[in-house]
C-alpha cells in the first residue's frame, strides 16, 4: 500500500491532539506547556511539507521554513522569561504567575 | 510492502510515542528527552517525503539549539516537579474529551476533503525534478520570498536581543570598569594638595 498525503497528514494530526493533551494535562507545569506548544507547531510543519510533496509545490517548505524560525525565537524567549521569573520568585507554577491580576 | 512504508510506520510510531512520552514523563529532564526523539524522527519523515533541507535544519536547529536549550533551563531552574505534576489526573476527564475533540475534528477535515487534479503543480513555485531540494528551495527563497526571509531575520534579532536583554544580570557587588569616567578624570579631581604644617602631620 503507498503512503500518501492521507497517512501523513493522520500523523501530524495525532501529533497535534497529543500537543494540545499536553497543554491541558500539564497546566501547572510551563515547561511542559512550551514543549507542547513545539510539538503543535512541529505537527504543522509537518501539515505544511506533506502538502508541498504531494502538490509539487516548494512554497510549503518554505513556510515551514519561517515557522521554523519562529519557533525558535519563541522558545528562545519563552524560556529567558521563565529565568527571569524565576529569579524573581523562585517558583514557576502556573497558578503562582497572577501578580497582574489578569 | 516497500522499505519507504517500513520507515514510514517505523518513523511514525516512534514519534508519536516520544511525544506521548513527551506529556507523560515524570522527569521534565526525560520529557527533553524524548522531545528530541521526536525531532529527530519527524525528520526521518521530511527525508522520506524529500525535504531534505527541512530534515536537516530540523535536526540542527531543534535537537541542537531549541532542546538544548530546554535541558539547560529545565537543568537549571531548582524546581520540585513532582509538586508541579500534581493535577495530572484530576485535569484527564477534560483533556480526553477535548482530545477527543480535536482528534475527531482532524479526522472529519481529513477524510472529507478532494484534492482536484488541477492543483497538481499549480502552486506558486512547482518543484523542478532537475535540481536538488536545497538549491530549488534557495532559488525560491532568496528571490520571491526574500522579504519575509529578512523578516524572519528580523524576528531571530528581536528574539536575540530580547532573550540578552531579560537574563542579563549586573550584581551590584562587582566592579566594573566605566571608560567615559576615566577619561573624564582630571588632575583637579583626582588629586589633592594638603599643607602639611611641620611636626604635626597630617
Amino acid at each position: 500500500m503507498q503512503i500518501g498525503l492521507t497517512h501523513y497528514l493522520s500523523v501530524a494530526a495525532i501529533l497535534f491532539t497529543l500537543g494540545v493533551l499536553g497543554i491541558i494535562l500539564n497546566r501547572k507545569n510551563i515547561i511542559i506547556i512550551l514543549m507542547s506548544v513545539e510539538l503543535i507547531l512541529l505537527s504543522v510543519n509537518i501539515n505544511l511539507v506533506t502538502f508541498s510533496t504531494f502538490l509539487g509545490d516548494l512554497t510549503g517548505q518554505v513556510f515551514s521554513l519561517f515557522i521554523l524560525t519562529v519557533a525558535a525565537a519563541e522558545a528562545a524567549i519563552g524560556l529567558a522569561i521563565l529565568v527571569t521569573y524565576y529569579r524573581n520568585r523562585g517558583s514557576i507554577a502556573v497558578e503562582d504567575i497572577n501578580m497582574m491580576k489578569g | 510492502m516497500n522499505v519507504a512504508t517500513v520507515f514510514f510506520y517505523l518513523f511514525s510510531a516512534i514519534m508519536i510515542a516520544s511525544a506521548f512520552m513527551v506529556i507523560a514523563a515524570r522527569n521534565p529532564v526525560h520529557s527533553v528527552l524524548f522531545l528530541i526523539l521526536a525531532f529527530v524522527n519527524a525528520s526521518g519523515l521530511f527525508l522520506l517525503m524529500g525535504a531534505e533541507f527541512l530534515a536537516m535544519i530540523l535536526v540542527v536547529v531543534y535537537v541542537g539549539a531549541v532542546a538544548v536549550l530546554f535541558l539547560f533551563v529545565v537543568m537549571m531552574l531548582d524546581v520540585d516537579f513532582a509538586e508541579l505534576k500534581q493535577g495530572f489526573l484530576q485535569y484527564l476527564p477534560i483533556g480526553s474529551i477535548i482530545g477527543i475533540v480535536v482528534a475527531i475534528e482532524l479526522l472529519l477535515v481529513m477524510l472529507g476533503f478532494t484534492q482536484s487534479d488541477a492543483a497538481l503543480g499549480a502552486g506558486a513555485a512547482p518543484i523542478q525534478a532537475n535540481m536538488s531540494n536545497t538549491e530549488a528551495l534557495g532559488l525560491v527563497l532568496y528571490t520571491k520570498y526574500v522579504y519575509l526571509f529578512q523578516a524572519s531575520g528580523l524576528v531571530l534579532l528581536t528574539a536575540m536581543i530580547g532573550a540578552i536583554v531579560l537574563t542579563l544580570r549586573h550584581k551590584p557587588d562587582v566592579k566594573r570598569q566605566i571608560i567615559s569616567e576615566q577619561n573624564a578624570r582630571t588632575r583637579a579631581g583626582a588629586i589633592e594638595i594638603k599643607k602639611a604644617p611641620s611636626r604635626a602631620g597630617v
